[in-house]
């Protein structure tokens, strides 16, 4: 590795000030610092620093999201195949590639756009490449639909990159968490493409198969199955459970509306499925098993928050029971806080996004009043609005708007501590 | 004990080269010099030139804002060299000794009638004052102040720390008329002196441990086979003495009187001075407290029993790098050559030569002057080398990290031998909570930090600047994910509300 670190320090002089590419040193800082830390030693202050840096822990929490990311893929091609009713004729193996052909290129595409911008703002701006967008890029894959088309993640990427992060400073400065500003951006933008049941997983009939050695058994399979596909077949969790509601509205008798909710609560995912993951949703969010490896990893090293995680948990248990015990509609009086907590994207959303340090509160205090009403509001959202199923995006994201509310008040609790002291002492003089 | 205080927060960095417990006097320092830039704020106004003839205690030069503030000479000798920076500024005194180790003779002082008053005069004389030191600024105390209390630390924490117990040993009677001086100028009538609940017996590195017995005759024991050997067996038993006496802070602190004692528990920055005030006096603003460092007080007293200055104190010597870490009797100002030559481990580059400990210290060169105020030196190796995915490696033997990102978790015995590479990029704040798990304080220190960058002096005062000098986030700034220079940040800050404030 010699040769390499003699290139970098034969580069350098280009492209420090004065140099010819004086205007690149962000660019060339950012690729020679991500294969060698550098060697710069201590000046001023302290003369050893700790061996952790922002990008060991930006990496620490990739290494989180692996797990998930890795369901994903699978569950992305089992879920298809389930649709198709072609699971028995196309074995893990296969699920995993087509899952891996359907979700790669999303992470390609969200990590080349985010961090194209990145570096356009970083040369423009002069300040050097920072890791932040190393886990966004990851997140963000891992929270949308597997169906969702490259272009639309192209946009929400350098949307949330651009107006969520680089005009707030950088990382570190943004006030709310960027892959969820992508999510929402998608969210909003493109509702037709991105609510629904259709589009969770994809149905289209697998290119490539047709010709298989046993092709024509299997076109004719393939063409079966397409005719058949159930419309609510890639229906998420959540959906379902959302639209007993409507159910009750609609139906013409109360009996009629009873046994329509029935149907749907029947049809819903158990809670085995909802702890293991293997049902639509979007690519990262199913699996409860994965977040939770990932959770140990970030509470072992200290990455993430337990406050922010054991008080959301606490949250949505707490919202959930009390609409067990009002069980105003068959929604809030079925569906128990194992269920909520394990549905949709309530847990990917609380390890990975809640957690964030840069757009969550930042003081002990706030952490826990920040975590808690995330819980309850993800949980009211759900139950109560029957045009979001999930409540989890709007959630976090409304707290991170009041997140720098809460400190305020923690931060002056402080201070009036601080001048009551100092008054009390005055007063005995 | 009168208090005990249990301190949560903090963290131990174990560094290779702990000092042997063995004192050795360093050799005869030619030139000494006195750096007024030890001395922050201070604006030096000499009294004395090039070619003067001075003894020890003679002043060279004064505080501009404050005459009465001496600053003199630690040995007799002639000044030789007056050592100017950019801009005129003096950064060094140097002063050649005669050996004649001749003294300004100010008179002993009976310290039991002793006014405040004239402790003052005679320390301010004798260019003693300037051990005194006050916070809120860590700056040298005022004089004409009245702090409501003064606090000793009878031990440090940081890394590699000289264990103040050994230093001490013997010099009882000095240290106990130190307090007793100092005692007249609380409010409180005494001093606060503050001890380790429980000392770490800091073995050398080949495992032994070096002790006297009651005769006073040395005796080294090996740890490694002592432990394994059978309880009978006298080294056993030795284990056990060294266990019973060192784990528990000396005698010449708990027996002294005069005192206020407090025992705290805790990781560093448990033995910081600060942390201590903090807990047990909190600084509101427009008080004072009093600090001296514990060497210093066996110097001040020393000073008002015999009249004379006897600029002497003992270091350690530690770091990987030297090749046998030891305690040195040295001067004050005593030039570094002669301790370094010789002592340091061959190595393709040269080391980085501090005065003072890893976290606090100062660079110096390899034959430059000890720091006034430092009781320790640490040589650490250079850290100016590229290192191959170092971000991303998770296992490596040979660096450390107080969270749980690196293995380094699992040996938290190990002592380590870090250098000074800075292991990553100066990044914005991003990690919290971080800062606030290593500053055993009830004060929000990246809120105080951000206050201090914006220069909003309200906010500074809110967030409890006046309870908090730089070396108190030392630990802060060293586990800083984002590598931020935070002891710069708040002094900046301190200088601010100093100027505005004060």
């Amino acid at each position: 590795m010699k040769f390499l670190e003699k290139l970098v320090d034969k580069m350098e002089p280009n492209f420090e000030k004065g140099g010819k590419y004086e205007k690149w040193f962000p660019l060339f800082d950012g690729f020679a610092t991500f294969l060698f830390t550098p060697k710069h030693t201590t000046k001023k202050g302290v003369h050893i620093r700790d061996a952790v840096d922002l990008k060991r822990t930006m990496n620490t929490v990739i290494q989180a999201l692996v797990p998930c990311l890795l369901f994903g893929i699978w569950n992305t091609g089992f879920q298809h195949y389930k649709a198709l009713g072609l699971l028995e004729e196309f074995g893990f193996l296969e699920q995993l590639i087509f899952g891996a052909i359907e979700v790669l290129p999303i992470v390609v595409v969200s990590y080349a756009v985010g961090l194209g911008v990145e570096f356009a703002f970083c040369i423009y701006k002069g300040h050097p490449i920072e890791e932040g967008f190393l886990v966004s890029g990851m997140l963000i894959p891992l929270i949308v639909p597997a169906s969702t088309p490259l272009w639309m993640v192209v946009i929400a990427t350098a949307f949330a990159v651009v107006f969520c992060k680089e005009v707030f400073g950088g990382t570190g400065m943004n006030i709310l968490n960027p892959a969820l500003t992508a999510r929402a951006f998608l969210f909003f933008s493109y509702p037709k493409q991105m609510s629904g049941d259709a589009v969770w997983v994809d149905s289209s009939i697998p290119e490539g198969y047709v010709t298989a050695a046993d092709g024509v058994t299997l076109l004719n399979k393939v063409g079966e199955a397409v005719g058949s596909i159930d419309a609510t077949a890639g229906a998420t969790q959540l959906s379902k459970w959302n639209s007993t509601i409507a159910a009750v509205n609609d139906a013409a008798t109360e009996a009629a509306g009873k046994i329509k909710v029935d149907e749907i609560m029947d049809s819903t995912y158990s809670l085995w499925e909802q702890i293991a993951g293997h049902m639509p949703g979007s690519i990262g969010e199913t699996s409860a098993i994965a977040i939770l490896i990932g959770a140990g990893l970030l509470l072992h090293t200290g990455v993430a928050s337990w406050k922010i995680m054991a008080s959301g948990l606490f949250g949505a248990l707490f919202m959930t029971l009390i609409f067990n015990t009002a069980a105003a509609n068959p929604y809030m009086a079925q569906v128990g806080p194992l269920d909520q907590i394990t549905a949709g994207g309530f847990l990917f959303g609380l390890v990975f996004m809640a957690t964030d340090p840069v757009s969550a509160a930042q003081t002990e205090v706030g952490k826990v009043l920040y975590g808690f009403f995330i819980g309850v509001i993800a949980i009211m959202i759900r139950v109560f609005n029957p045009a979001y199923p999930e409540g989890v995006m709007l959630a976090i994201l409304f707290m991170n708007v009041m997140a720098p509310l809460l400190d305020h008040y923690v931060i002056a609790g402080n201070i009036k501590e601080r001048l009551a002291r100092a008054k009390l002492h005055s007063s005995n003089h | 004990m009168s208090l005990q205080i249990k301190l949560k927060k903090g963290g131990n960095i174990k560094l290779k080269g702990v000092a042997n417990r063995t004192v050795v006097d360093a050799p005869a320092s030619d030139v000494v010099a006195i750096k007024p830039q030890d001395f922050h704020g201070v604006i030096p106004k000499l009294i004395l030139r090039e070619g003067a003839k001075v003894k020890a205690g003679t002043p060279i030069f004064f505080d501009k804002e404050n005459a009465d503030i001496k600053f003199s000479s630690p040995v007799s000798g002639e000044i030789v060299e007056i050592v100017r920076g950019a801009r005129r500024v003096i950064l060094e005194i140097r002063i050649k000794t005669d050996g004649a180790n001749t003294a300004e003779d100010f008179g002993a002082t009976d310290i039991a009638s002793a006014t405040k008053e004239t402790l003052t005069e005679k320390l301010l004389n004798g260019g003693l004052w300037p051990l005194i030191k006050q916070r809120p600024f860590d700056c040298i105390a005022n004089p004409s102040d009245s702090p409501k209390a003064v606090f000793v630390s009878a031990f440090d924490t940081s890394p590699l720390a000289p264990d103040y117990d050994f230093v001490l040993e013997g010099r009882s009677e000095d240290f106990q008329v130190g307090l007793d001086a100092l005692a007249k100028f609380s409010k409180t009538g005494v001093v606060n002196l503050n001890v380790p609940a429980e000392k770490e017996i800091r073995f050398n590195e080949d495992d032994t441990f070096i002790y006297s017995d009651d005769t006073g005759k040395q005796i080294e024991i090996d740890y490694k086979t002592a432990s394994n050997a059978s309880s009978t067996s006298g080294s056993s038993k030795a284990i056990k003495a060294i266990t019973d006496v060192y784990s528990k802070p000396g005698e010449i602190f708990t027996k002294a009187s005069n005192v206020f004692v407090a025992e705290f528990e805790g990781e560093h920055p448990a033995g910081n001075v600060g942390i201590q005030i903090h807990h047990i006096n909190p600084i509101n603003k427009g008080e004072a407290v009093w600090t001296v460092n514990v060497q210093d007080v066996a110097m001040i007293g020393n000073f008002l029993r015999t009249g004379t200055l006897t600029a002497k104190k003992i270091i350690a010597v530690t770091g990987s790098e030297v090749a046998a870490p030891k305690y040195y009797n040295v001067t004050v100002g005593q030039n570094l050559a002669g301790i370094f030559e010789g002592n340091i481990k061959a190595a393709e580059e040269a080391p980085r030569f501090i005065s003072g400990n890893a976290l606090t210290g100062t660079k110096v060169e390899k034959d430059g002057f000890l720091g006034f105020y430092d009781n320790q030196l640490t040589v650490l190796p250079e850290g100016n080398q590229y290192d191959l995915f170092g971000w991303m490696v998770p296992i490596q033997p040979n660096k450390f990290s107080l969270s749980h990102t690196l293995w380094s978790w699992l040996t938290p015995s190990k002592a380590y031998r870090l250098n000074t590479n800075i292991n990553g990029e100066a990044r914005a704040f991003v990690v919290s909570n971080e800062y606030d798990q290593l500053l055993p304080m009830n004060i929000y220190p990246v809120q105080l930090l951000k206050s201090c960058l914006v220069e909003d002096i309200d906010a500074m005062e809110g967030l409890g600047i006046y309870e908090i000098v730089p070396e108190d986030l030392a630990l802060c700034e060293f586990a800083c994910t984002s590598k931020q220079p935070v002891q710069q940040i708040l002094q900046a800050g301190l200088d601010l509300v100093k100027v505005e404030c004060a």
